[in-house]
């Protein structure tokens, strides 16, 4: 099946094939080398608390960082202005820890008395402003759409930006943070289900900003921007209810260089499938209002079809290495790299459920409202697994018991 | 050959070329999927390996045969779970071997022999003209296509010039590794599986043991020397000083034994606490003996942090405790109450004691170092205290019947007061409840069960209520002194009530006696607290002279608290259900460590499988496999066939149709017409619409 172009012609930026596409610029040089140069100063300064590991990572990301803003530019202000903010941030918790932990009430007091960290950069400060900004984008989005104003779905990508933004402040923040309660209770903030939602809602609205750069259509925002509501309104009643903000130390089969990769990764995968999932419900109403015609709003169904195909490509991918990784970390932690857990074994569902996706969409070549039923499915399929399972199921993974 | 043995070899031959066809069929494939995500649900929602009797409470008798016929109570190694599992993988297999040999074939073609029609069929393909000769358009369309990375060939054949092209083979081998990275982590994983030995087991080579016996007792059927297996998953548990060589694999509703080449001594199992009291680390110091060279060495392994030794891995995954010895004083509730004994005692030991001609077992069950709690701290916020240790233990009566008791050591202080803890859990899983005993100025229990004998011993009583009637009627007129004594003798008998049978019982006594003298309303209420403060009285007084006996003199708040706090456990005392109290003194810490330890030959091959899964997978989306054909023909507008110019027909596919080729390939042959100086483009931007 093939396209007609002039309904691509406004839902679809150019690809790779035009010879004169994505040359690298002087200003991709400089911003690569800026962000080697940036590791490197972190590296002398550091050098000693660093192992292999820790160095690897560090100029990884700077690489990574690099290749980031080669291929969307975007990224650079982000890049920048967390890079920046983070910095004071972390600086001014450096004059405060600067002879180690500082423990909980001398933290809080800190934070009370400083009106930027109070307001802007504490991490509850900053995560809250991440939620007000991104819950901020959903009405924004779906008024642009409304009214057929570029200008309002504008304001809300630089709504999600900025909520993308807040959101990294504050996991910088609170990764900080950690260690000035207590030495030991230091960790990435990956750890517990109030710090994974976090991790949901910016990677899910970062991979939505970046199909929207890639299809040049702001128009889906407000149904993906739907989805993290729903996550960070659970957040938000986690939080008010459980106290479940509250910095904790790990248990011990969590204290594990894995879980830094492991569950990140998995965030690709659960952001992407819910993309595709909203990006259906996008593609469902469309056809059932009669499909494409002269005056959409939307991205033409070929689009939204290709949307969901790209996403859960992309997150069948990371899910695969995620599982991967989840199966060496319990090699090394329950003594088997398969044990049938429940949160392992719901994963494994997942990932056949996006298997046999592809396979229909691939070797049967189905595409259509099927197939956009079948990825809101899918994100049934893995809201059990992200959520079900921590609270229906009992099984060794130790954390986020509801 | 007869020609009834070549229809049948026709008909076997169609047979097996049938099921190959099916095996390989996509159909099968999705279906296998979908089955193996469902089945796989059923091991998530269904608790597995628990203990046989559990799932025949849970279920009943019907349902629990149901379910172990079909062997859910262990799932994921089942017959028929694994043949799902074999399927997949005989059937990805299949796959593998029908594409692989025509994949390969494919990428290193050029489809040089691709012919005008079918190129125009094309759902990508467009046609244009160009003033310029043939052999330049050839020379321009190779230099574009190298250009964008594509290997190009050229082909002249009778007057007209094929320029075909392809890039993204890898694309494919990305579909080889896909899947056979997935046959290598079924396979890995199916070495690694209980497979073999629920084979062994089938055949009767090994016998599955269900009775709860120390190893030495286990008979050889059950046993599996070293090496049997090539991958296991086993565990034990070794109290710190002893050691062990064997690992126990769970198999239906037992075990059997699985023989070690090492033996595995614990000298220390040791946490490591954060400041909330919430464990930081387990770790397990393991000195391993090889049984053959007896070399051995010794390492600490902690959670994410196991010991690899010859293949077998050691992994830190539970602690217990193994054998704390205790010393604790048996104080008497009954009988001769107030006396006690020291007594001796070991985790896991039972030691049995006849009690007014009844039989009991204590069963010491566990011993914890800390109990760290929160509470409600002084400035209202919670924080967590230590409550010290404690030890859990049931007693069993004869019957059979057992109550469990967790008792802590130390007295632990509630807003400034502090009591013996000792929780009672009537029923398996039950509320546990708790007695508070006030500890005395000596934060000793002595006091409260020196209070608790005089208060049994009804003769003290008796005294104390004479004196107390004696002392009231004093410098009144010398009464009867029966009638004293009567009264005496009443006072004691509810006090004795109180006492034995609580505080409501001494209620409905007096309601009693005085619906009997007839009273009711305000007289009845009159004569009520008078009789409850005679009764306090009484008790008050028998405390004073507890406090005598330890010469106490000075009769503080606290010990009015005390005198409080004491009441209030003498009531509960008859519902405590013990005939003694049993009040820890000391402890030796033993403590067990439990060690996974497992043989995966088959991981190397997982993570290896794994490797090519995912280096498969990138592969298949994000090479793009194309090709594209520009064939470049004399343009036969003129009726002498020569026109000068040259019709070009330009024709590509995509092996995944996804629309980013649609721009892809429109931006290719813009290019192309616009290095060609083409003529007679009305819509240079488009591609003409197919399909
Ligand atoms: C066991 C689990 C399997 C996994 C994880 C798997 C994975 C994949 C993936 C990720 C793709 C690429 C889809 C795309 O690019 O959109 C694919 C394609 C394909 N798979 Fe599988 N597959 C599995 C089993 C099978 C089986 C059993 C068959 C045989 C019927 C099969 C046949 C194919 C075919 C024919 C393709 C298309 C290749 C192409 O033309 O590019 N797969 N598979």
């Amino acid at each position: 099946m093939s396209v007609p172009n002039e309904q691509m012609a406004n839902g679809f930026e150019p690809a790779s094939e035009l010879p004169t596409q994505k040359r690298i610029g002087v200003i991709d040089v400089l911003w690569a080398l800026a962000m080697l140069v940036a590791a490197g100063i972190g590296y002398t300064q550091y050098s000693e608390s660093l192992d292999v590991y820790a160095t690897g990572t560090l100029f990884g990301a700077a690489l990574g960082l690099g290749f980031l803003g080669w291929v969307w530019p975007a990224t650079r202000w982000l890049t920048g202005v967390v890079a920046v903010v983070s910095m004071y941030a972390l600086w001014q918790y450096n004059i405060l820890g600067a002879d180690g932990a500082v423990g909980r009430d001398a933290l809080a007091q800190f934070q009370e008395s400083n009106f930027l960290f109070k307001f802007l950069l504490s991490s509850q400060a900053a995560t809250m402003w991440m939620v007000a900004l991104f819950f901020l984008s959903i009405p924004t989005y779906f008024i642009g759409l409304a009214v057929r104003s570029e200008y309002g779905l504008k304001v809300g990508s630089a709504l999600v930006w900025s909520g993308s933004a807040m959101a990294f402040i504050g996991f910088f923040s609170r990764w900080r943070e950690s260690y000035l309660i207590n030495l030991d209770y230091g960790h990435i903030p990956v750890s517990n289900l109030y710090e994974v939602f976090i991790v949901f809602a910016v990677v899910t609205a970062l991979l939505y900003l970046f199909y929207e750069k890639r299809y040049n259509s702001r128009s889906l925002g407000g149904f993906v921007m739907t989805i993290v509501g729903v996550a960070l309104a659970f957040l938000m009643w986690y939080q008010f209810t459980r106290d479940a903000e509250v910095i904790a130390p790990l248990v011990p089969a969590l204290n594990s260089w894995w879980m830094k990769i492991h569950v990140p990764a998995n965030f690709i995968g659960y952001g992407t499938f819910a993309i595709a999932a909203m990006v259906g419900i996008a593609y469902l109403i469309k056809q059932k209002m009669g499909g494409d015609g002269p005056n959409d709003r939307l991205p033409s169904l070929a689009v939204m079809d290709d949307i969901q195909y790209k996403a859960i490509a992309l997150g069948f991918a990371f899910f695969t290495i995620a599982t991967i990784l989840g199966a060496m970390w319990a090699a090394e932690a329950w003594g088997g790299y398969w044990s049938w857990d429940p949160k392992e074994t719901w994963a494994l569902i997942v990932w056949l459920n996006y298997a046999a996706w592809l396979h229909m969409r691939l070797t049967k070549g189905w595409r259509g409202p099927v197939m956009a039923w079948w990825s809101i499915g899918g994100l049934f399929i893995t809201s059990f697994a992200f959520l079900g399972v921590n609270m229906f199921l009992s099984g060794l993974h130790s954390y986020g018991e509801l | 050959m007869t020609s009834q043995a070549q229809t049948a070899r026709k008909r076997r031959r169609s047979l097996a070329s049938r099921l190959y066809t099916w095996l390989t069929s996509m159909n099968l494939a999705i279906a296998l999927l979908s089955i193996l995500a469902i089945a796989s649900v059923i091991g998530t929602v269904l608790q597995q390996n628990q203990p046989f009797n559990d799932y025949l409470i849970e279920f009943g008798p019907f349902w629990y045969e149901v379910f172990k016929t079909l062997g859910l109570y262990d799932v994921y190694s089942v017959s028929w779970f694994v043949a799902i599992l074999l399927f997949l993988l005989a059937s990805t297999s299949a796959c593998l071997l029908r594409n692989t040999p025509g994949f390969l074939r494919d990428i290193k073609s050029f489809r040089l022999n691709a012919q005008e029609k079918s190129l125009k069929a094309f759902a990508h393909s467009r046609q244009f003209e160009t003033p310029l000769d043939g052999d330049e358009v050839a020379e321009r369309a190779r230099g574009l296509l190298q250009q964008l990375g594509y290997k190009a060939r050229l082909k002249q054949r009778d007057g007209e010039t094929l320029v075909a092209a392809r890039k993204g083979g890898m694309n494919r081998i990305g579909y080889v590794l896909t899947h056979l990275g997935m046959v290598v982590i079924l396979v890995g994983g199916l070495v690694d599986s209980k497979m073999y030995l629920k084979t062994l087991n089938m055949l009767g080579v090994v016998e599955v043991e269900t009775r709860d016996l120390p190893v030495s007792q286990v008979p050889e059927e059950s046993h599996l020397p070293p090496d049997s297996l090539a991958g296991f998953r086993g565990s034990v548990n070794i109290p710190e000083g002893k050691w062990g060589d064997v690992a126990f694999i769970g198999l239906k509703d037992g075990y059997v034994v699985q023989n070690l080449p090492f033996k595995i001594e614990v000298e220390d199992f040791f946490v490591e606490f954060y400041d909330t009291g919430m464990p930081k680390s387990f770790n397990s110091e393991l000195t391993l003996t090889d049984k053959e060279t007896g070399e051995s060495t010794t390492e600490t392994i902690r959670v994410n942090h196991p010991l690899r030794y010859k293949g077998y891995n050691i992994f830190q995954s539970s602690f217990g405790d193994g054998g704390t010895e205790l010393t604790f004083d048996a104080w008497q509730l009954a009988g001769d109450v107030g006396s006690h004994q020291e007594r001796e005692g070991k985790v896991n030991d039972d030691t049995t004691f006849e009690f007014d001609g009844k039989k009991y077992t204590l069963e010491f069950r566990d011993f914890s170092l800390f109990n760290v709690n929160p509470t409600e701290g002084p400035d209202g916020k919670t924080e967590n205290t230590n409550f010290g240790p404690s030890v859990t233990f049931r007693l069993r009566d004869a019957a059979g019947q057992a109550i469990e008791y967790e008792n802590y050591f130390q007295p632990v202080d509630f807003d400034g007061t502090r009591y013996f803890l000792s929780g009672v859990t009537k029923e398996v899983g039950g509320q546990q409840q708790f007695l508070f005993i006030p500890a005395d100025r000596n934060n000793s229990i002595e006091t409260f069960m020196a209070f608790y004998a005089k208060l049994k011993d009804r003769d003290a009583i008796a005294g104390v209520a004479a004196d107390l009637i004696g002392q009231t009627t004093q410098g009144r007129e010398q009464r009867d002194q029966r009638m004293q004594n009567a009264a005496a003798r009443s006072i004691a008998e509810l006090v004795t009530t109180f006492v034995n049978d609580g505080f409501s019982a001494l209620g409905e006594r007096v309601d009693q006696s005085l619906a009997e003298r007839g009273l009711t309303g305000e007289q009845a209420e009159q004569a009520r607290n008078a009789t409850f403060g005679v009764v306090q009285q009484v008790l008050m007084r028998t405390y004073m002279e507890v406090l005598d006996e330890q010469g106490i003199e000075d009769f503080t708040q606290q010990d009015e608290a005390f005198f409080e706090n004491a009441l209030d456990v003498i009531t509960v005392i008859p519902s405590y259900g013990s005939p003694i109290y049993v009040a820890p003194k000391s402890f030796n810490h033993i403590q067990s460590t439990g060690l996974e330890i497992t043989r995966a030959p088959g991981m190397l091959w997982v993570y290896l499988g794994s490797l090519m899964l995912t280096a498969g997978i990138f592969m298949l989306f994000y090479i793009h496999y194309r090709r594209l054909w520009v064939l470049i023909k004399p343009s036969t507008l003129d009726q002498d066939g020569q026109s000068g110019d040259q019709r070009v027909v330009v024709a590509g596919t995509d092996a995944r149709k996804n629309i980013d080729f649609d721009q892809a390939f429109a931006q290719f042959s813009n290019e192309l017409q616009r290095r060609t100086g083409s003529k007679g483009q009305n819509n240079p931007s488009s591609t003409p619409a197919k399909g």
